[in-house]
């Protein structure tokens, strides 16, 4: 009988093995693919094997220099503007958040719980109705198709990313508050000296996530930047390449150019997965 | 039903009963939305009676610069003392009052016409072409809302300069003195902190959200398109035109069709996306997280990858993949005898697309849910598992009677946020269809489009901003509903918890 059970455990488990082998493969080819065919010689888009006969460099040279191409299309201009965009954004958002959630979890004043409220619905309303209101907004404004129109909307309402962030700062045992408090610090003092020093996992991870942001999104930057090139964020950009008028040279710098994107984008994401785990499971003190 | 007779359903027929609760609770949810707005406008009336009540009660008991402070701001203030704020106070109507001479009103006095002046074509004394510009019914639109809002904020400066006037009167009275600048300031870093944390991000919501928000609302009341595109034309309040020019089918038959398939498909998608991504989601968090099943991180790395790859880099290399001549005929060529099906999967016949659009939102959506449900199902108590196992309970059993019920449990909201998400898929759409295959029966959009999508063409190609933003109202209540349900279950999901 137990034995039965046994083998009937192992059959079962090497079934999910295979399963999960295979679906492993599923998942993750289409990158494997994509660094493979970056890495192409031959062709021009398509070709009619799956692995690349003849391997070179020149995809990634080409894309960085510019060489034999045209003139619009701008790789590394993009690839400065959204590292530009995101260190901006970044900044700014990381600020409005920490100071949104301190306030709102450490602080006690009359309209909290009524600004909590209404922060979260607004956050819940779906991004694309403001996008385009944003954007009839900064139409007369005139700044739709600059840099700095990315940056005050990748950053406006970041505001309203309290949340994570408010329940680490909860974790964090009020008796020290208290402590500093009859020492004579200020409120101010308290957040600076004490609350952040120890809110590190929290901190990394709000950074991260609002310096990825600009790498990945697409529709708010394409409708911002319409047809003005230059400024271009990596992510329009390289839609741009598949453009009928460009694909014909630019596809295989289109793969070199995903490549260089996602590879740094990949490994940021995966270092604020392990943050965010440590943030929220490890709470904020021990003893 | 009793709870002895909820305890012998089984999980799926709990679900179904958890389901039919929720929808049936629906009506109950939104009645108390609407009382607690109810309440939030009775109250704001209230509110404004009992402030004028105050007003006329503080300008009989206020002394002579309490009462000037009802012309001239800040008056009271620097006659008790508190220079610095009255200075402020005054600034503040100094520079509204130059701000709406000078600027304001120009736009305001235009608002309820939008412009009557229209761009003509003149000629100067050299005899050349100009462009006489007249009025510009965007800005008008746009500066209107500004002043509104800038009006209402310098009326509330406007109270709070009455208030401490009078609470100044009342401390002289008392023998007390005002605070000091430095005092104030020192106030700012500790009492009153939260005033300066939060006024930056406030302001910034405020005018990069909110105000944006209004103006959308408005400008669907408007006949801004492709015809009426200031500065060249005027453009002008038109009701419920774009509303419902959604719903004729007399009058713009195409755009009436377009909108009536298109929500269809939206809401296919949205239901099917959603339930195929949870389902197989949850088996392969199942299969991952087995007992016995070894290098859990390596599995859950390979799917976190998929996530972790930006979207778009992912979707634009999809859809070149499903090409004719892309990767995957490629591939299937190998099992066809060396020879390309040339399978047209993104642009060939509706249902084509439809499904494949389905299935690679598969491979882009079941990475999310594997990891949220890793979460979860670490998260259920061992505890269950072991006394389950004293009883004599063998896998199956522990399965449907404890893992399915906590999972289904614990991650209904989830299900109902990432069907709004869904109705919002912007990116899978666009990126790998672009909307095709075209058609020429739809308005501006094509078969494999939803309603973001469309709003999207109307926005950026077709120039159509007043029916886009009338779109984009439409699915802001559906999404805007569904969300606030989701908001005040799990808030009372939340209290619940706080009593255990």
């Amino acid at each position: 009988m137990i034995k039965s059970y046994k083998l009937r455990r192992h059959i079962a488990n090497g079934l999910i093995y295979l399963l999960l082998i295979i679906l492993g493969i599923i998942w993750i080819s289409p990158f494997i693919y994509l660094v493979m065919h970056s890495f192409r010689a031959e062709g021009l888009i398509a070709v009619d094997h799956l692995i690349p006969q003849q391997w070179t460099f020149k995809n990634y040279i080409d894309l960085f220099t510019g060489v034999g191409g045209n003139a619009s299309i701008n790789f590394p201009r993009w690839f400065l503007n959204t590292f530009v965009v995101a260190i901006f954004s970044c900044i700014i958002s990381t600020v409005s958040v920490l100071m949104v959630s301190y306030a709102f979890s450490r602080l006690r004043f009359s309209a909290r719980k009524k600004f909590m409220n209404v922060g979260m619905i607004l956050g819940m309303f779906p991004g694309f109705m403001t996008m385009i209101a944003i954007y009839y907004l900064l139409k007369a404004m005139g700044l739709t198709g600059t840099l700095v129109a990315l940056v005050i909307c990748y950053s406006c309402g970041a505001g309203l990313g309290f949340q994570i962030s408010k329940g680490f700062f909860d974790t964090i045992p009020r008796a020290l508050d208290e402590a500093a408090t009859i020492d004579g610090a200020t409120k101010n003092q308290i957040f600076w000296r004490i609350i952040l020093p120890m809110s590190k996992p929290i901190v990394v991870y709000t950074v991260l996530t609002s310096f990825i942001g600009p790498w990945t999104d697409f529709i708010l930057a394409k409708i911002i930047m319409g047809d003005n090139l230059d400024n271009y964020t990596v992510a329009i950009g390289l839609q741009k390449m598949l453009h009928n008028d460009f694909i014909n040279t630019y596809y295989k710098q289109f793969l070199a150019g995903s490549v260089v994107v996602a590879v740094p984008i990949t490994l940021l994401f995966l270092k604020m997965q392990k943050y965010y785990v440590e943030g929220v499971t490890a709470g904020g003190v021990k003893g | 039903m009793t709870y002895v007779e909820y305890k012998q359903l089984n999980p799926f027929q709990r679900f179904a009963h958890n389901f039919k609760k929720f929808i049936l609770n629906i009506p109950h949810a939104l009645a108390s939305f609407f009382k607690a707005i109810g309440k939030a406008i009775v109250g704001f009336f209230t509110g404004i009676g009992k402030g004028f009540k105050n007003y006329g009660v503080t300008f009989v008991k206020g002394d002579w610069a309490t009462k000037l402070s009802y012309l001239i701001f800040g008056i009271g203030d620097i006659h008790k003392g508190k220079y610095y704020k009255g200075i402020l106070f005054f600034l503040t109507e100094v520079l509204y009052a130059l701000y709406m001479i000078f600027f304001g009103w120009t736009y305001l006095q235009k608002f309820n016409t939008l412009g009557t002046v229209e761009t003509t074509q003149d000629f100067n004394e050299l005899g050349m072409p100009v462009t006489v510009y007249g009025d510009n019914s965007m800005l008008i639109l746009l500066y209107s809302v500004l002043s509104i809002v800038i009006t209402i904020l310098v009326f509330a400066v406007y109270i709070a300069n009455i208030k401490d006037a009078y609470h100044h009167q009342v401390m002289r009275a008392e023998g007390g003195k005002p605070t000091s600048l430095k005092h104030d300031v020192k106030e700012f870093l500790d009492g009153k902190y939260h005033i300066t944390l939060l006024s930056f991000p406030t302001l910034m919501i405020g005018i990069f959200n909110i105000m944006p928000m209004i103006f959308m609302i408005l400008i669907a009341f408007t006949s801004y398109d492709q015809q009426h595109l200031p500065p060249g034309t005027l453009f002008t309040w038109v009701g419920f035109d774009n509303f419902s020019s959604l719903f004729n089918f007399v009058d713009s038959a195409t755009k009436a069709t377009t909108f009536i398939e298109l929500t269809k498909w939206t809401l296919i998608w949205a239901v099917v996306a959603t339930f195929t991504n949870y389902i197989l989601g949850m088996v392969v968090a199942l299969m991952i997280n087995k007992k016995g099943i070894k290098f859990k991180a390596l599995w859950r790395t390979l799917f976190v990858i998929a996530i972790a790859v930006p979207q778009f880099v992912s979707l634009l290399l999809m859809n070149q993949m499903l090409q004719t001549n892309g990767a995957i005929n490629i591939l299937l060529s190998y099992f066809n005898g060396g020879v390309n099906p040339q399978i047209q999967f993104l642009n060939s016949t509706t249902l084509m697309a439809r499904l494949t659009v389905i299935i690679v939102n598969l491979w882009v959506g079941i990475p999310y849910t594997i990891l949220s449900m890793s979460g979860i199902l670490m998260n259920i108590p061992e505890d269950l598992y072991e006394s389950a196992r004293i009883d004599g309970a063998g896998p199956v059993k522990t399965f449907t009677k404890i893992t399915l019920p906590y999972m289904i449990f614990v991650t209904t909201p989830q299900l109902i946020t990432q069907f709004v998400g869904n109705i919002n898929n912007f990116n899978v759409i666009y990126l790998l269809t672009g909307g095709g295959p075209s058609t020429e029966q739809f308005y501006q959009a094509g078969r494999t489009d939803i309603l973001v999508t469309w709003l999207f063409n109307l926005t950026m190609s077709s120039q159509d901003y007043g029916l886009a933003a009338a779109i984009g109202i439409l699915v802001f209540i559906v999404c805007a509903t569904l969300s606030l349900l989701i908001y005040n279950n799990s808030k009372s999901m939340k209290d619940e918890e706080a009593f255990s």
